[in-house]
């Protein structure tokens, strides 16, 4: 893929993946005839991708110009989530959304996403998270970056762009490497890279009128999707067993007695 | 259907496999007899990966580059010479998520991560993914053809010896890695801890947000020293820059089975719970009654952990 040119402007584009997700408050449910994630009602913005949309604000800040956009995929136009991202500061977003998307693996997710994000041209850099608070399969932005053809530095804790190149500390077991990396590149960020900003009232407003481009998977030229292409099926769902339920009680100003207690049960003290 | 050949993604620490490494090639020798261990570098650690029932490793030298487009693509160049594996097992960490990802666009097959068990049955290969918290578990099955790409959790299975000799190592080359080579490492950096390691500690002792302030977390430090235990935290604390990655314990971070677990200011959020719910014996103190903490806790105090944890402190350091 071929990044937008760097330098003409001093400015940087940047894509933003954003996932909008059921409210991770309220308890999650299957769906009982196709043991997917429910997501029929209000979706809102994935707080593992306010992180990504602040990086990016901040970069293109940085650079002294350019612009962030954003790529969604989510059943029935839902569009909640993508302003959110867009009140933040991000210009303009493309939705993939489509009834035949029900059920795509990770694999056709990163097609739909990087098929998207040709149609907005590409970018210098690509930001996803690390992976979403829903469904956390945890693969999509390193299959896009395949699929694109593009460098990839993935658990992201630290970024910054000097004189072209990618600087990044990333996470790793026991604990960072510093890594560089030659622009267009994907990186995916953890949380607490950036904290993200809240929307002002004036983003709000302002994000009601951005354009958002809704599109098909067929749009994109990307078949077969959904539980056609998604190369598993899930064959049970159980309930796992539970713990049994211990003993709980208010604090008296003496019960650590109790927790000494039971250390010397287990002979640990 | 039979597993003919099964290859496992190898990691080693310090010149020595990883406990993940080990757990799952005792499960890959399991399902199939013929096991291929795939490690970066230069295969060194191949007796203990023979021992633990590899027949074969394949050593990928990636220099600086990540591994994960690295590895990836040399062992595509391994499947093009002929050599199909009808499963390839990956530790659900980050160098593992970044080689089956490449791999599964290189060679167009899904992925299944987050997986505790797998089971092959003459149906299919079927793997248990947890979801919701641990609360329920979903079965899935391959469909198609092979490879299958799948990733499991820390501690899923248990590493047992198979007494087998060393493997033997073929080197594998990188291929040219073109533009998606242009990442490189400059520089590594190790944040030591002292006392147990997290995920191999007896006692765990993890604080979160309840601490209300980053200098509480010392309670959590001194309780975990007293009790020769290792401290950990939750991903709030870690988001907040309290205390680094390495400390994180749940999901996204480290998965922990000690025998004793004791969270102090945590809330018990899902992404946390999956990181500690395997624990022998929980105990919790949280201020608040409702939080989801106490439904796994074997011993709950409904109290402030700024009153209770100086107790338990001043309690062991008078024994």
């Amino acid at each position: 893929m071929k990044g937008l040119p760097l330098g003409n402007n001093g400015g940087m584009n940047v894509i933003v993946c954003v996932k909008q997700i059921p409210d991770p408050a309220a308890p999650g449910a299957l769906d009982g005839a196709t043991n997917t994630l429910k997501r029929d009602g209000k979706l809102i913005l994935d707080e593992s991708d306010g992180y990504g949309v602040e990086m990016a604000l901040q970069l293109v800040d940085a650079a002294g110009g350019g612009e962030v956009s954003l790529v969604s995929m989510a059943p029935n136009g839902e569009t909640s989530g993508l302003r959110t991202a867009l009140a933040m500061g991000a210009a303009k977003g493309v939705l993939v959304s489509d009834p035949a998307l029900q059920g795509s693996d990770a694999l056709t997710t990163a097609k739909i996403l990087a098929a998207a994000i040709q149609r907005l041209g590409g970018a210098d850099l690509i930001i996803g998270a690390t992976e979403s608070s829903d469904g956390y399969t945890g693969t999509v932005p390193e299959q896009m970056a395949e699929i694109l053809g593009l460098p990839s530095v993935t658990f992201a804790k630290k970024v910054s762009v000097e004189g072209g190149t990618l600087k990044v500390d990333r996470q790793t077991e026991n604990g960072y490497d510093e890594v560089t990396c030659a622009l267009p590149a994907l990186i995916s960020v953890t949380a607490g890279v950036v904290e993200p900003r809240y929307p002002s009232f004036k983003g709000i407003m302002a994000a009601k009128s951005k354009p958002v481009e809704e599109v098909t998977a067929a749009d994109l030229g990307i078949t077969p999707v959904g539980w056609a292409g998604a190369g598993q099926k899930i064959s049970n769902v159980a309930q796992a067993e539970a713990r049994q339920a211990g003993e709980i009680i208010e604090d008296d100003g003496e019960s650590f007695g109790k927790i000494i207690g039971f250390l010397e049960n287990l002979k640990v003290i | 259907m039979a597993l003919n050949n099964i290859w496992v993604f190898a990691q080693a620490s310090n010149g020595a496999p990883t406990s993940a490494t080990l757990e799952l090639l005792t499960k890959a020798r399991s399902l199939s007899s013929n096991v291929v261990a795939i490690i970066g570098g230069d295969g060194a650690s191949a007796g203990v990966l023979g021992e633990y029932g590899a027949t074969k490793v394949y050593a990928i030298n990636h220099g600086s580059s990540l591994p994960g487009v690295a590895i990836a693509s040399a062992l595509k160049s391994v499947i093009d010479g002929g050599e199909t594996p009808d499963l390839i097992m990956f530790p659900q960490n980050y160098e593992g998520r970044d080689v089956m990802s490449r791999l599964s666009v290189k060679i167009d097959k899904t992925v299944i991560t987050n997986n505790v068990d797998i089971s092959d049955s003459g149906d299919g290969v079927t793997v248990v993914t947890p979801i919701f918290g641990g609360n329920t578990l979903v079965s899935t099955t391959f469909t198609g053809a092979g490879p299958y790409l799948a990733a499991f959790r820390p501690k899923s299975f248990a590493a047992e010896s198979a007494g087998g000799a060393a493997a033997a190592v073929t080197a594998v080359a990188v291929p040219d890695l073109g533009a998606t080579g242009a990442a490189n490492v400059t520089a590594v950096h190790v944040e030591e801890t002292s006392g147990p390691k997290l995920d191999e500690a007896d006692i765990v002792v993890s604080g979160g947000r309840g601490l209300g302030e980053s200098p509480s977390y010392a309670l959590i430090e001194e309780l975990a020293q007293l009790l020769k235990g290792a401290p950990g935290a939750s991903r709030a604390i870690v988001d907040a820059g309290w205390v680094p990655y390495s400390y994180q314990v749940g999901q996204t971070g480290k998965v922990v089975k000690p025998t004793i677990y004791i969270a102090a200011g945590i809330s018990g959020a899902t992404q946390h719970m999956v990181g500690m719910k395997g624990s022998k014996n929980i105990i919790a103190i949280n201020k608040d009654k409702e939080a989801p903490i106490f439904g796994v806790a074997d011993l709950g105090i409904v109290g402030d952990v700024h009153k209770v944890l100086p107790q338990i402190i001043a309690a062991l350091k008078g024994r």
